[in-house]
């Protein structure tokens, strides 16, 4: 069986690879070819190469489940790639190094002049009444000013085409390991279109990462030791921490690990006696960072740890209460933010949203719950939103009941169509909907991920691309069509 | 290299020598038995004798002796011992350790892990299971070639020798005390042939007939083989040379002095013994004074090297430096 991209279904779509008609997009063009000429049955036998690949180097992600506790699941990976083209990546690239650069100078300001609320840019309230805001980082001044050094942006494309940041997670973001092994496998089970087309490399993420962590050290002149902190082998993305953490030559700790002394340095226990550390690369969530400062149960953090963090004696990326920006009713300020801090207009939009917090913003949002998509404002994985197109009566006035009582912690969003990739499915190719999760290192430069990780609803019209709820993945190729 | 890291190399390392143990000697009774007379041969249990975890296995119900010891043994994740179990423990240890060990390592570990679980109820089948159990130690040796051949000689490979030798020792001590205990007494002329078959079969539970074969030219002995399996500093299984091993990678650490004074003195102590001329009970005696001191040595290391846990109240670490290890912190 050939591919026949005539029939492919684009009516109502903005599929990535395939323009309306059936003609491949600039950037995907050999790509298709290629596909075209492998045909249905062998592209299936490749898919399966790839899964195979996948089970042998032990790429995992763990899922929690009910009855069987948690257990590893090879990584899901669709084999046929998302293509952008590197002249529109280039604009993007740049909307988010802009993004990022305004996040960073806001988070900033909450924790010292708040110029952005005294100047009326943004109720008090909302920063006071954010679940991630740390009072206790009131007046702390990280290396350069940084606070979020590793961000992880959502990026969506509605069918009309037009680009946006749905949204950005500022605390621990996760994703970029898988960005990378996908880029292993399918160099195994594509190697000629590495070789015919100019598709730009990936990996040198880990090198970028480790030189942004080591610059924030606090013992300049000697050599940093960087670690890794992890929760441990039963997090989801536990895989992830190990591998970045392998890739980077550092140690991966545990928060047994680790100790802050009456000097408030932090040391780790090795094989040789205690160790100094000068930067952690923390994939611990705020709340469970230091019982001493945060949650007084959690096992899985280190006591002490915010007072050396205070006194500048160890750097902590991202730094504590850079969550802050990562609210959902925050990210509707972004744009004014850029305005505001750079003196620029935002390169890439925001998905229009819908401001429960503000009166009449709520009752439009509680007329037209049928046709609005509502979020909790600190939720991630794609859980605990209302799709109101799919929604039934009971559960819109469930929500409507939510949000009367609790406005500040809902945000509504029109529904976008997410752009769509050819999805192999048995041994058809079918359209599925895809994000694009682009990661942005900010240090002495900023730096973004070539590409990043696309994520795609496996489940046919599912506009829910997150792993942990039936998404795949996708490597994504900026394709040079210059070159 | 943090003290957890090594301390889960350590585990990794004596769990797959654990299970490569237990499918050689499966395998090498099943053998042994075909070469006894019916009447005479020890059958099965000393085999749940030498895993040491005989009450876990008498309280369960059993019907067939063969079948149960060898479903004890391989297939019961009840049993820790089992290789069911030594393989789960050195998957979940080797899990946390994706960033020390080579990739291939890994992969290799990971897919045998899965292939072992997948084909464990039809591999253990009467017909299948030597060779089932053969792979399983002929994976194992697999990627222990990979870890020697491409680990760096750091801290977490001293840690990879370490567990392997004293695992070693442990087992060869084991399989010697037992199997010497269950061997026909040799006073009738007619029994003779049976015990040499008995004696090589203990042997080759270690795979140490050939090495046994090219260092004694004589017939195969009690005597010579204990002070082989026990004495012996050039063959990698007998205990003194896996004990030789263990000092030469303590040499290597900056705190292992106190270790390696304890292993003078269990040296000193296997040399003295009087191998030849003790009787069966002297031997137990001598194996089980051996295996004590092979436990301490595990736990002088413990204490040394791996985690405390954390620390209690305000101490000051900063001076704890490359040298000052005898100032260490009590916590």
């Amino acid at each position: 069986m050939k591919a026949n991209w005539s029939t492919y279904p684009t009516a109502g779509l903005h599929d990535e690879l395939v323009g309306p008609g059936g003609g491949a997009r600039a950037a995907a063009r050999a790509l298709l070819g290629y596909l075209t000429e492998l045909g249905g049955t062998e592209i299936a036998v490749r898919q399966q190469a790839a899964e195979m690949a996948i089970r042998a180097m032990g790429i995992t992600f763990t899922v929690y489940h009910e009855q069987d506790g948690s257990i590893d699941r090879a990584w899901p990976l669709d084999i046929i790639p998302r293509t952008i083209s590197r002249k529109e990546w280039q604009r993007i690239e740049k909307g988010l190094i802009q993004r990022a650069a305004a996040l960073n100078l806001f988070i900033d300001d909450v924790y010292h002049e708040q110029r952005f609320i005294r100047e009326g840019r943004m109720p008090r309230e909302i920063i006071h009444t954010s679940k991630n805001f740390r009072a206790s980082c009131m007046g702390v001044k990280p290396p350069l000013g940084i606070w979020a050094h590793i961000c992880g942006s959502d990026l969506i494309r509605d069918r009309d085409g037009t680009v946006y940041v749905l949204e950005d997670n500022l605390r621990v973001p996760s994703g970029v390991s898988y960005m990378l092994e996908n880029r292993q496998v399918i160099k195994r089970v594509f190697p000629e279109l590495f070789e015919s087309s100019t598709i730009l490399p990936v990996d040198d993420y880990p090198s970028q990462l480790f030189d942004m962590l080591a610059s924030l050290s606090p013992r300049k002149g000697e050599t940093p030791e960087v670690v890794v902190l992890t929760p441990g082998i039963y997090n989801s993305a536990y895989f992830e921490h190990s591998y970045l953490a392998r890739q980077m030559g550092c140690e991966l700790v545990e928060g047994r690990d680790l100790a802050v002394d009456s000097s408030d340095c932090v040391y780790m226990q090795t094989v040789d006696g205690w160790s100094r550390v000068d930067v952690i690369y923390r994939r611990i969530d705020d709340d469970f960072l230091d019982p001493e400062a945060f949650r007084d149960d959690s096992t899985l953090g280190v006591p002490g740890l915010m007072r050396a963090w205070k006194k500048g004696n160890v750097a902590l990326a991202n730094a504590p209460g850079a969550g802050v920006a990562d609210d959902k009713l925050v990210y509707t300020y972004v744009p004014d933010m850029i305005k505001y801090y750079l003196g620029e207009d935002a390169i890439l939009e925001n998905v229009p949203s819908f401001r429960c917090s503000e009166p009449d913003q709520l009752s439009h949002v509680l007329a037209n719950l049928h046709e609005l998509v509502v979020k909790p404002v600190d939720g991630s994985g794609g859980y605990g939103m209302l799709m109101g197109p799919s929604s039934s009566k009971s559960e819109r006035a469930q929500f409507a009941k939510a949000l009367k009582a609790n406005p500040r912690s809902f945000v509504a969003q029109p529904v976008i169509t997410l752009s769509t990739v050819p999805t192999l499915v048995g041994d058809l190719i079918e359209p599925r909907h895809v994000d694009l999760r682009p990661f942005i290192l900010s240090g002495p430069q900023t730096s973004v991920t070539t590409g990043g990780l696309t994520r795609v609803a496996l489940r046919k019209g599912s506009l829910v691309v997150n792993s942990s709820q039936g998404g795949g993945s996708k490597d994504t190729w900026i394709v040079d069509t210059e070159a | 290299m943090l003290a957890r890291v090594v301390e889960n190399v350590y585990w990794l390392s004596r769990y797959m020598e654990r299970a490569e143990n237990t499918a050689r000697i499966i395998n090498v009774n099943a053998h042994l038995l075909l070469d006894l007379p019916k009447g005479i041969a020890p059958g099965w249990l000393p085999l749940v004798d030498i895993s040491g975890n005989r009450a876990e296995f008498d309280a369960k119900s059993h019907k067939l002796e063969e079948r149960d010891v060898v479903q004890f043994l391989a297939a019961d994740p009840e049993n820790p011992g089992s290789l069911y179990s030594s393989l789960q423990m050195a998957r979940e240890n080797a899990r946390t350790l994706r960033e020390i060990l080579p990739t291939e390592a890994w992969e290799m570990l990971n897919e045998f892990h899965s292939e072992f679980m997948r084909e464990l109820s039809t591999g253990l089948a009467k017909r299948a299971r030597f060779r089932f159990l053969n792979d399983v130690v002929g994976n194992l040796q697999k990627i222990s070639g990979v870890l020697d051949g491409t680990m760096s000689r750091n801290a977490s490979h001293t840690f990879l020798i370490l567990g392997r030798n004293l695992e070693r020792a442990d087992m060869t001590s084991r399989i010697v005390d037992v199997r010497s205990a269950q061997l026909l007494p040799a006073e009738t002329p007619e029994l003779r042939p049976f015990e040499t078959v008995q004696w090589m079969s203990v042997l080759k539970s270690l795979s140490a007939y050939q090495m046994y074969r090219g260092a004694v030219r004589s017939r195969v002995r009690r005597a010579d083989v204990l002070e082989f399996l026990l004495r012996n500093r050039q063959f990698p299984r007998a205990c003194m040379f896996c004990l030789d091993q263990v000092e030469h990678e303590l040499k290597s650490l900056q705190r292992g002095e106190p270790v390696v004074d304890r292993l003078d003195a269990v040296r000193r102590f296997m040399a003295r013994a009087p191998l030849e001329a003790l009787d069966q009970a002297g031997l137990h005696a001598f194996i089980d004074r051996l295996q004590l001191h092979i436990n301490e040595l595990h736990n002088g290391i413990a204490r040394i090297f791996f985690p405390k846990p954390q620390i209690s109240g305000v101490q000051q670490l900063s001076q704890q430096g490359q040298t000052q290890s005898q100032t260490r912190l009590a916590f």
